[in-house]
């Protein structure tokens, strides 16, 4: 009781805070993209992987534009020389072709065919998951009987029908792949919107009148993007490893144009003599598979932590 | 069970007919024309037609060869002397089913044993030298490791034949090369399932109950770990047929992948169509054996599949 004699009306004077101070925030801002980074950087692996896909990728598309050979030239003098023959670093092949721009050459045809496989499977699965996703109904009912058909034809036989019908090249393979491979990125997208689709903010879009493509394309889609992502960053190596081995039944790309799996069939032929014809091309493609499945791991670990295993 | 059996076998029927339709009209769209590159009169091109069905006009030659899918009858090859194309599958499929389902069994055991010893002695050199594999086996790809095979275990150490089909042991490497992306996708599941059954309490009881250590790991932790494992048997199997496809030809072997791709090479229309289906069938019913594993081994699964 005593105590509260103590209390006079001084102790109760507003303190003096500038109102910058008011707005300081404890700790910065973290956005979702930014976090994720954060999250990504803190995976070992997944630091490495990107790295050394940058650095391929770097060879790739640099190393046969200032490489002195071409890599379609033949030179009947070297033929077969081994790696480290003079300039050659990865040695010549049987028709004396320098190697290592044929590698490198190589790689970017396999990486551009990947690429653009992944992105036309992007976009395929987008469209057609997004709309059976969101509109529902019998919409959703006729598309989802279509995809379960599909998916129960098996890729290998699509790409390789396709491959019969078209000439060979990159595009026509990236079509191929894509054709085969939709599905799954449809599936995903699906699931997505379907969880998407019932919570608050697109009911708010809704009532405030947003058009079906504005809904999509500003609340639906950003937020269905770290799945989508994933997918395609597995998507790559899956189709690096089609193309090497269509071109390793002879469907795939043609020599003496050159992609990875033209120079591992060309190295499997001669490889009890010449092994590093094999091992060259080897080292790339599995180092390629290997970082883009280190990256996939580390973006899915930091885009949805909750598939993390 | 039965409605769920069922359904799936309906859907088998419906994407078999759709593979056989779009093989038949594909094959009908190729640029290329058996008979074109030899030079034949008119009349013997005729009659060479004629044998094959081929002047037809095309839904009735589609019908007619619908119906002999149907009763196993593929048509007679373009290429070999008009041998019959089911013949011809039916011998090179011994040896690509041999290799195949010796690599998944390969795969299957090397695999839940290194991913059970990676659980349990979890962070120790055999950990870490399992995970180092199973990310390597993922990316290199299975023809490369086949050519590595050959080349060092065949050729260089001389341990194995390097190649060809003649006894046993020729089929050892080609199935190890086919076994190496089993075991890395195999005992990484097994690992992560194997962890988390090691934490669950009746591995507590059991061990309470004075189980011996082996009995528990086997019994209890081994057992539930394998129900993802099993999961991922469809996509596997169908990895090791399309990897049989080249793998075979590394290793010179006379199966069903070098049968393909002479087909391709000899346009052989018959048996490039014989083969697809052949292989669809082998890839559709796989998948449909497998799902109906899983609903015996899991019965949630079972409940979760029948109500979609």
């Amino acid at each position: 009781m005593s105590a509260s004699k103590n209390l006079t009306p001084e102790l109760f004077q507003p303190a003096m805070i500038a109102d910058s101070a008011k707005n300081q925030l404890a700790r910065e801002r973290v956005g979702f993209w930014k976090d994720a980074w954060r999250r990504y950087c803190s995976n070992k692996g997944a630091l490495i992987g990107l790295i050394i896909i940058i650095a391929i990728g770097l060879l790739a598309f640099i190393a046969p534009a200032v490489s002195s050979y071409d890599y379609q030239t033949q030179n009947v003098k070297i033929q077969n020389k081994e790696s480290f023959y003079g300039d050659h670093i990865f040695g010549t092949d049987k028709f004396g072709r320098d190697l290592w721009t044929r590698t490198w050459y190589g790689a970017k045809i396999s990486l551009l065919i990947a690429f653009l496989a992944a992105f036309l499977d992007l976009v395929i699965g987008v469209t057609f998951g997004g709309i059976s996703g969101y509109f529902g109904g019998r919409v959703d009912m006729i598309l989802q009987r279509i995809i379960e058909i599909l998916y129960s034809i098996p890729n290998l036989i699509v790409v390789i029908l396709l491959m019969l019908i078209f000439e060979p090249g990159i595009v026509p393979i990236a079509v191929a792949m894509a054709v085969a491979g939709w599905v799954p990125m449809a599936r995903v997208v699906r699931a997505q919107m379907l969880k998407l689709k019932s919570q608050e903010f697109v009911l708010a879009a809704r009532t405030l009148g947003a058009s079906h493509g504005r809904i999509l394309t500003k609340h639906m889609i950003p937020n269905v993007m770290g799945p989508i992502i994933i997918a395609v960053t597995f998507a790559i190596p899956t189709a690096i490893f089609f193309e090497a081995f269509l071109s390793f039944i002879g469907l795939g790309i043609r020599p003496p144009e050159a992609s990875l799996g033209v120079l591992l069939s060309e190295g499997a032929d001669v490889f009890q003599l010449f092994p590093y014809q094999l091992f060259w091309p080897a080292v790339v493609i599995s180092l390629i598979m290997l970082s883009f499945n280190l990256i996939g791991d580390g973006l899915r670990d930091a885009l949805d932590p909750r598939m993390r295993k | 069970m039965l409605r769920y059996t069922l359904k799936r076998l309906g859907y088998m029927v419906v994407t078999l007919w759709v593979i056989i339709t779009a093989t038949f009209v594909m094959m009908k769209m190729l640029p290329g024309d058996p008979l074109k590159s030899e030079k034949v009169p008119p009349e013997v091109r005729a009659q060479i037609l004629k044998q094959y069905g081929l002047d037809q006009p095309l839904p009735v030659q589609y019908v007619k060869y619908l119906g002999n899918v149907v009763q196993g009858d593929l048509g007679k090859s373009l290429s070999f002397d008009g041998r019959s194309v089911t013949d011809m599958i039916l011998e090179g499929f011994g040896p690509s089913a041999f290799i195949g389902i010796q690599g998944l069994l390969f795969g299957t055991v090397i695999g839940l044993i290194l991913g059970s010893v990676s659980a349990l002695k979890r962070g120790s050199l055999i950990d870490n030298a399992s995970t180092f594999f199973a990310v390597l086996g993922v990316s290199i790809p299975n023809f490369v490791m086949a050519a590595l095979l050959s080349y060092y275990v065949g050729v260089v150490w001389g341990i194995l034949p390097p190649g060809l089909w003649e006894s046993y042991e020729y089929s050892i490497l080609p199935s190890l090369a086919l076994s190496f992306p089993v075991i890395a996708q195999i005992s990484r599941y097994t690992r992560t399932e194997m962890v988390e059954v090691l934490d669950q309490d009746y591995m507590k009881t059991a061990k309470a109950k004075g189980l011996e250590r082996s009995a528990i790991i086997i019994r209890h932790a081994l057992r539930n770990a394998l129900i993802p494992a099993v999961t991922i048997l469809g996509p596997l199997a169908i990895n090791i047929i399309t990897g049989s496809l080249v793998v075979e030809q590394i290793f010179a072997i006379p199966g069903m992948g070098e049968l393909f791709v002479t087909s391709v090479i000899n346009n052989d229309y018959t048996l490039i169509m014989g083969v697809t289906i052949f292989y669809s069938v082998l890839i559709v019913g796989v998948i449909f054996l497998v799902d109906l594993l899983y609903g015996v081994i899991d019965p949630r699964i079972r409940l979760s599949g029948a109500k979609e």
